[in-house]
């Protein structure tokens, strides 16, 4: 019995421990700064292409792809060796994308042209363009892959298109400037952050309409000042994080309650949030202090703030 | 017989129409006629704070760019465009749009013609050029708005960078105009708002005459003396732009040359200002300067209150235009201050080059809103008519 509790303990130590890497883009350095969790410290740098923003690690668990505005393409990065494996042309200034479920298409805001353009994964063909609202940013794809959703900065809406079909099904009036979303897990909410408007939304998939507002207040801190744009969510569904830009902080949210429950402070322009693995640290990217803060998410509280490449964009952790 | 049941009917229907607003929303663009600041040798000079083109272009960017948004509204926004002489043309020229069913006027004019257009139409007006702190204290009007920043608030911005940079000691020239005059006087009010120093302020004059020499050089002008920084009012700008490195003390210039406070700068970098720049250049064929800005920030809004009442009536229109919130890139939402329709925003001081820092300062604190910092608030009630 003793044994098997100090194998548990072991094993439970071995995972916080176990090597989760948080890998850093930096809009300005052309390269992805590599963050072990552990030591807190700088491991690597990982040269990519040119304005490297948005990354996400493909549905077969093993690349990352990372979309780089200026070259107007996507590195593939093998994460086991750290090596890039390929480009994918992702069309005029591409910001952020997301995947199709089953990973063969790449659906991708094309900043100047104001679309969300469908790519081939492989080829880098384009598949599809759907015209949307100027500044299109935040892309998702919905968990059962039947819809995409991209906001629009400008038009300060959320545009939703239809997979199968292409067409645009539906414009969803958010906030001010809204950014970036995540689904909570059941796939029901979709959660929008307007960065303009202290708030975070809450879609229903079923309805496709705004169905709550969460206003974000921090003490100190007047609404102009609170600009969220990062946003994740515990695999439980049970807590959101968001970033609240300006105001240097990072908010918790009870998901249940729809209330802000915990801040913590990090660096400056607080940008985006990204969970690791196991759940236990965020890092959130600060835009405007070149560094990532390390938070421990059961106590709350920053651990560290390691400097990375100029203008870090986001993070994303991995193991 | 006919006819006359008829007639009941046509009148009833020209009432209905009376009170929904007719769509599109009509804009009237009211301009100066021969505009001599855009003269080519004018734009070829590119002084900073001066045009680089006609407002219409700012205005058309920003209302096509919002194609999207207005066609998901049902709703549309069209804009004219009239040049006028002067003042006279410019209120009988306002009357006649509004008469047409404009359900809004902009004006790129002087402060005089602007104030006979406010004057002239009970629809409300945007103005986009003129910085004159007359138009938003004395000579205020109820629905007349500014999207230009005013003199004083780009005077208060200079003062908090430079008493941020602790540069307190200003040797401030002020050029042979009126318009001079009138800006002069409103940087010595900020060099005292924000505890600075004038050490002294001096005429200038463009002129090779030897006889002239004691307003013209700038070795005589800047010598002995001691200041942290030369201030110069110019507003024809090319004696501010010999300025820089011809001070008889290594000190920077700023005002209308070397560090100038400015609505926008093409190379800003932050909140999403490199897109519209950018949009703006594939548009138009030339570099958004801060004159552009404030047009296409008047386009911002206008589209802002089509999309908030796209069916109208009016008067939903104008609220949404007056007491609305927008976002002009600049990172914060703006909105136009009540107690004299100025648009609060952050100022960018720029070399020219590049968006050097932002005003407000850092540290410079309000009780409500730190943009308010720049400009007259609320408390000096220099608006009498307005709330």
């Amino acid at each position: 019995m003793k044994k098997t509790l100090l194998a548990s303990l072991l094993a439970l130590s071995g995972l916080a421990a176990s090597a989760q890497t948080a890998w850093v883009s930096s809009e300005k350095d052309h390269a992805l700064t590599l963050v072990d969790l552990k030591t807190q410290a700088v491991a690597g740098v990982i040269n990519t292409c040119k304005r490297p923003r948005h990354m996400q690690v493909a549905p077969d668990g093993k690349r990352l792809f990372v979309a780089c505005t200026e070259s107007g393409q996507a590195d593939v990065i093998d994460i086991a060796s750290r090596k890039s494996v390929g480009r994918v042309a992702l069309g005029d200034e591409p910001e952020a994308f997301d995947f199709s479920k089953d990973g063969k298409a790449l659906y991708v805001s094309a900043e100047d042209e104001g679309a969300l353009v469908t790519i081939d994964a492989a080829s880098g063909k384009t598949l599809a363009s759907v015209p949307v609202g100027k500044e299109p940013e935040g892309v998702k794809t919905s968990p059962d892959g039947k819809l995409v959703f991209v906001t629009s900065e400008v038009a300060n809406m959320v545009h939703v298109v239809d997979t199968a079909s292409g067409k645009l099904l539906k414009n969803i009036p958010a906030g001010k400037r809204p950014r970036r979303m995540v689904f909570t897990p059941d796939g029901a909410q979709l959660w929008v952050s307007n960065e303009l408007d202290a708030s975070v939304s809450i879609i229903s998939v079923k309805d496709l309409a705004v169905v709550h507002t969460i206003k974000l207040a921090l003490k100190g801190a007047r609404a102009e000042d609170i600009t969220p744009v990062g946003l994740a969510m515990t695999r439980d569904g049970k807590t959101a994080f968001v970033s609240m830009g300006r105001a240097n902080h990072v908010g918790f949210i009870d998901v249940d309650s729809r209330q802000l429950t915990k801040t913590v402070l990090v660096g400056k322009r607080a940008w985006h949030v990204a969970l690791s693995p196991d759940e236990t640290r965020l890092v959130v990217s600060n835009g405007l202090s070149d560094d990532v803060t390390i938070v421990d998410v059961a106590s709350a509280k920053a651990l560290k703030s390691v400097p990375v490449g100029r203008v870090p964009y986001m993070a994303v952790v991995l193991n | 017989m006919r006819r006359a049941v008829l007639r009941p009917l046509a009148a009833a229907l020209l009432l209905a129409a009376g009170a929904a607003q007719a769509l599109p929303y009509k804009a009237t663009l009211l301009v100066r006629a021969d505009d001599p600041r855009l003269a080519r040798d004018r734009l070829e000079r590119a002084y900073l704070g001066h045009p680089g083109g006609p407002a219409s272009d700012g205005l058309q960017v920003a209302i096509k760019e919002a194609a999207f948004e207005l066609d998901a509204a049902g709703t549309a926004l069209t804009l004219e465009t009239v040049p006028v002489a002067d003042a006279a043309a410019a209120r009988a020229a306002a009357q006649k749009a509004e008469k047409a069913g404009a359900a809004v006027l902009l004006t790129d004019l002087d402060a005089a013609a602007t104030l006979a257009v406010a004057d002239a139409v009970q629809r409300p007006v945007l103005n986009l050029g003129a910085g004159d702190d007359r138009l938003r204290e004395a000579d205020c009007r109820p629905r007349l708005l500014h999207l230009a920043p005013s003199e004083r608030m780009r005077a208060d911005a200079l003062a908090q960078t430079l008493s941020a940079r602790k540069w307190p000691q200003v040797l401030l020239l002020t050029g042979p105009s009126p318009q001079d005059a009138e800006r002069g006087a409103v940087a010595q009010a900020a060099i005292k708002r924000y505890g600075l120093k004038l050490v002294a302020n001096k005429p200038f004059k463009l002129s090779a005459d030897p006889r002239e020499r004691n307003l013209a050089n700038p070795l005589l002008l800047t010598g002995g003396a001691s200041y942290d920084v030369v201030w110069v009012v110019d507003s024809d700008g090319e004696f501010a732009r010999s300025l820089p490195y011809r001070t008889v003390l290594p000190r920077p210039v700023v005002g209308d040359a070397g560090l100038v406070a400015l609505a926008w700068h093409a190379q800003f970098e932050r909140f999403g200002a490199p897109q519209v720049a950018r949009r703006f250049t594939k548009a138009v064929n030339r570099s958004m300067t801060a004159p552009d800005w404030s047009a296409w920030m008047a386009g911002k809004t206008l589209v802002a209150a089509a999309v908030a009442a796209p069916k109208g009536p009016q008067a939903a229109f104008e609220k949404a235009l007056l007491a609305g919130s927008f976002d002009g890139s600049k990172g914060v939402v703006m909105s136009f201050r009540p107690w004299d329709g100025q648009l609060r925003q952050p100022l960018l001081l720029t070399d020219g080059q590049g968006v050097i820092s932002t005003a407000p300062v850092e540290g410079v604190l309000h009780p409500k809103n730190a943009l308010d910092t720049l400009g007259a608030d609320a408390p000096e009630k220099l608006c009498k008519a307005r709330p």
